[in-house]
């Protein structure tokens, strides 16, 4: 009982501090709240699934597929941005009805191209192993081992490599990062991309765990949100710290709801959660580690 | 009194491209019915008609003060609730049920403003965005109340027939956007509002020490756009017959953003077009669907005609997604309109004139009331 939900608080806390914290670096630079960015995520679980399986006959092998899916998502993120995102970047409310449209541009070309049915895949890795007498399925701890490492490689480029200062200059002032030189569109359209490569591991490493239907970006995006505010909107630290606490909740609602909340339990899950989001932005917007700009301040 | 309106018709319409147009459209509207009648494009345009109160509902809200507001189908949704649950549990008639419904969605939108004062930029729309999922989840838990997934069915039309559910309609998109329209009219001296939801949306800062009490005014926009939006929401209940969770869900939100947008942000008419415009489009597709295939089958069998066929199909597939087509047509005007296309084109067929700001034909070398040269 109790080690099932530390799994599942693991695991699903790991693929929500990855989607977040692409979410939230994208957000932290470029001041653009990507709705579109668990669309990516779904993008990158269907390209998983059909390079594996038998359905257009490519029938990769697991290393390759991956690669691939990643990398074309991650370009397609790039291209994205330079092409519609970036220049309306001023603009919020722009900002946001762009990468909704995007969103929906996503969902609806997968349904139209791929049929709007429910897809499963097999585990990528099979097996399963014994840790302290808990059983764990190999998927599990490959998850976990592809977020922690993703997680380790965001940190590194971030702290100790040029572009992650660059990075760093952007975020903090674009104008001034301009005038020492950085190609602040260039800095902005890499972070863009380091994001939506975020979000395709995610896809990829969720794809075998869940069921692949083109509409699979929407709740993801409601637990982000509700992540990265929890958190604090830019605050990598505050995305993993959120995302775990989401991981429970998720877990803890999954697999024993609370005797009140049996039956349509999942409906008031969602309601308790953006009731968090809500209440942390009330009492303080700037989440548990965010920094608030000042012209976002009354 | 017949003379002046005449007068005003003469030298304050006639001269003016854009006016005429409105005018034309909306005596179209009123003899649509006459005219043709055909039931599919009757229901469409009903349809439109509550859409666009909703869309200008939001434009007032959002684009003026620019507290920009992505739930703004909480207002829809509250008041479809409010006159469903009235009905089914009350059995009152849509007369007393349909203005509870509004006080119901004023009451919501006042209740949002209290959090959504502290916030601003993305944070609000974050917040405002959440609202109605909120509001979902407690409906679909209470679903012997509110039958969840299959809604509340069996309301009763405001009115015996289609014509009059129409002219009803009509008639209350008619007023509900002259009053907006004067609400946020900038240059009125007799109504301030419009000036200050400028002057909110501009610099709050500044708004304030001019000594405008801005709280008390976001608070009024809130109000009146949850008093239309509810109106939207509970006429459109009514002519549905059915209180459904989509009144709730996050697209009935982006239409009337996406709406808006389209037809032009900060303008009031710009929602009316916008509506008119895209939701047709929404609404025609399945028509337009089989109008490529009639046009498919209509090809020769020859081996020319292949890409023509070959375009047509994806052509009827593509009208097989509106929703598709509608997100394109919005990153586009994004990007190259941003203005809106109402706005970009009365831009194109009118000109102010520099000295007395009397709204001109694009193609007079002269203003028509001071004679200054427009060139």
């Amino acid at each position: 009982m109790i080690e099932r939900i530390i799994v599942h608080t693991l695991v699903s806390g790991g693929v929500f501090a990855i989607l977040a914290i692409g979410f939230s670096l994208i957000f932290g630079v470029a001041r653009v709240l990507n709705m579109a960015h668990t669309a990516f995520f779904a993008l990158a679980a269907f390209g998983t699934f059909y390079l594996l399986s038998s359905v257009v006959g490519l029938e990769l092998a697991v290393a390759p597929a991956i690669i691939i899916v990643v990398i074309i998502v991650g370009l397609l993120g790039m291209l994205v941005y330079k092409l519609v995102i970036n220049p309306v970047r001023e603009h919020h409310a722009a900002v946001l009805l762009i990468t909704i449209a995007l969103a929906m541009i996503i969902e609806e070309v997968l349904v139209w191209r791929f049929g709007g049915q429910n897809r499963t895949l097999r585990f990528l890795v099979p097996g399963s192993v014994d840790i302290f007498g808990i059983t764990i399925v190999n998927q599990n701890l490959l998850t976990l081992g592809v977020v922690a490492a993703a997680i380790v490689a965001v940190w590194l480029i971030l702290s100790k490599t040029k572009l992650g200062v660059a990075i760093r200059a952007v975020a903090n002032d674009t104008e001034i990062a301009g005038l020492m030189g950085i190609n602040a569109s260039r800095v902005l359209m890499i972070t863009m991309g380091i994001a939506t490569v975020l979000a395709a591991i995610a896809g990829v490493v969720m794809a075998p765990l869940t069921t692949i239907v083109p509409g699979m970006w929407a709740s993801p995006l409601m637990t982000v949100m509700v992540v990265v505010i929890i958190g604090g909107l830019g605050s990598i630290k505050g995305s993993i710290i959120g995302a775990f606490i989401l991981g429970l909740v998720s877990a803890v609602s999954v697999i024993d709801p609370l005797a009140l909340l049996r039956g349509g339990g999942a409906y008031l899950n969602m309601t308790f959660t953006l009731a968090a989001m809500v209440i942390v932005l009330i009492v303080r917007p700037s989440g548990l580690f965010g920094t608030l700009f000042e012209e976002e301040k009354l | 009194m017949l003379r002046r309106l005449l007068k005003n018709f003469r030298y304050g319409v006639i001269p003016v491209p854009g006016r005429v147009i409105a005018v034309v459209f909306f005596l179209f509207l009123y003899l649509f019915p006459v005219i043709s009648g055909h039931p599919l494009y009757m229901r469409m345009f009903l349809f439109a008609s509550i859409f666009a109160i909703f869309a200008v509902s939001w434009d007032l809200l959002s684009g003026y003060t620019g507290l920009v507001n992505f739930g703004h189908a909480l207002f829809f949704g509250v008041a479809a609730y409010t006159t469903g649950l009235l009905y089914k549990f009350l059995g009152w008639p849509p007369s007393v049920t349909i203005p509870l419904a509004v006080l119901a969605a004023v009451a919501a939108g006042v209740l949002t403003c209290f959090p959504a004062l502290k916030l601003r930029g993305p944070y609000l729309s974050l917040l405002t965005l959440a609202f109605p999922l909120m509001l979902l989840g407690i409906v679909m838990f209470f679903r012997e109340y509110t039958g969840a997934e299959y809604g509340i069915p069996g309301l009763p039309s405001i009115a015996g027939s289609q014509t009059g559910e129409y002219y009803i309609c009509l008639i209350a998109m008619t007023a509900s956007v002259l009053i907006m329209w004067k609400i946020t009219d900038a240059g009125s001296k007799y109504i301030r509002t419009g000036l200050i939801f400028h002057a909110i949306r501009e610099d709050e800062i500044a708004a304030r020490a001019s000594g405008i009490n801005t709280i008390r005014y976001k608070m009024l926009a809130f109000a009146i756009g949850g008093f239309f939006a509810g109106l939207a929401g509970a006429l459109y209940a009514h002519t549905q017959g059915i209180v459904s969770i989509s009144t709730l869900n996050l697209t009935m939100s982006f239409q009337a953003v996406i709406w808006v947008i389209f037809g032009g942000i900060v303008s009031i008419y710009g929602g009316v077009v916008g509506v008119y415009t895209l939701y047709p489009l929404v609404f025609l597709s399945r028509r337009v669907q089989s109008l490529f295939s009639t046009m498919q089958e209509a090809l020769p069998n020859v081996a020319a005609t292949v890409p023509l066929a070959k375009i047509l199909e994806f052509l009827r597939e593509l009208a097989g997604r509106p929703y598709l087509v509608l997100a394109v047509i919005v990153i586009l005007i994004l990007l190259f309109m941003p203005e809106g296309i109402a706005v970009w084109i009365r831009n194109k067929i009118e000109r102010e004139c520099p000295r007395c700001k009397l709204s001109n034909a694009a193609w007079r070398r002269t203003c028509r009331a001071c004679g200054a040269s427009l060139r």
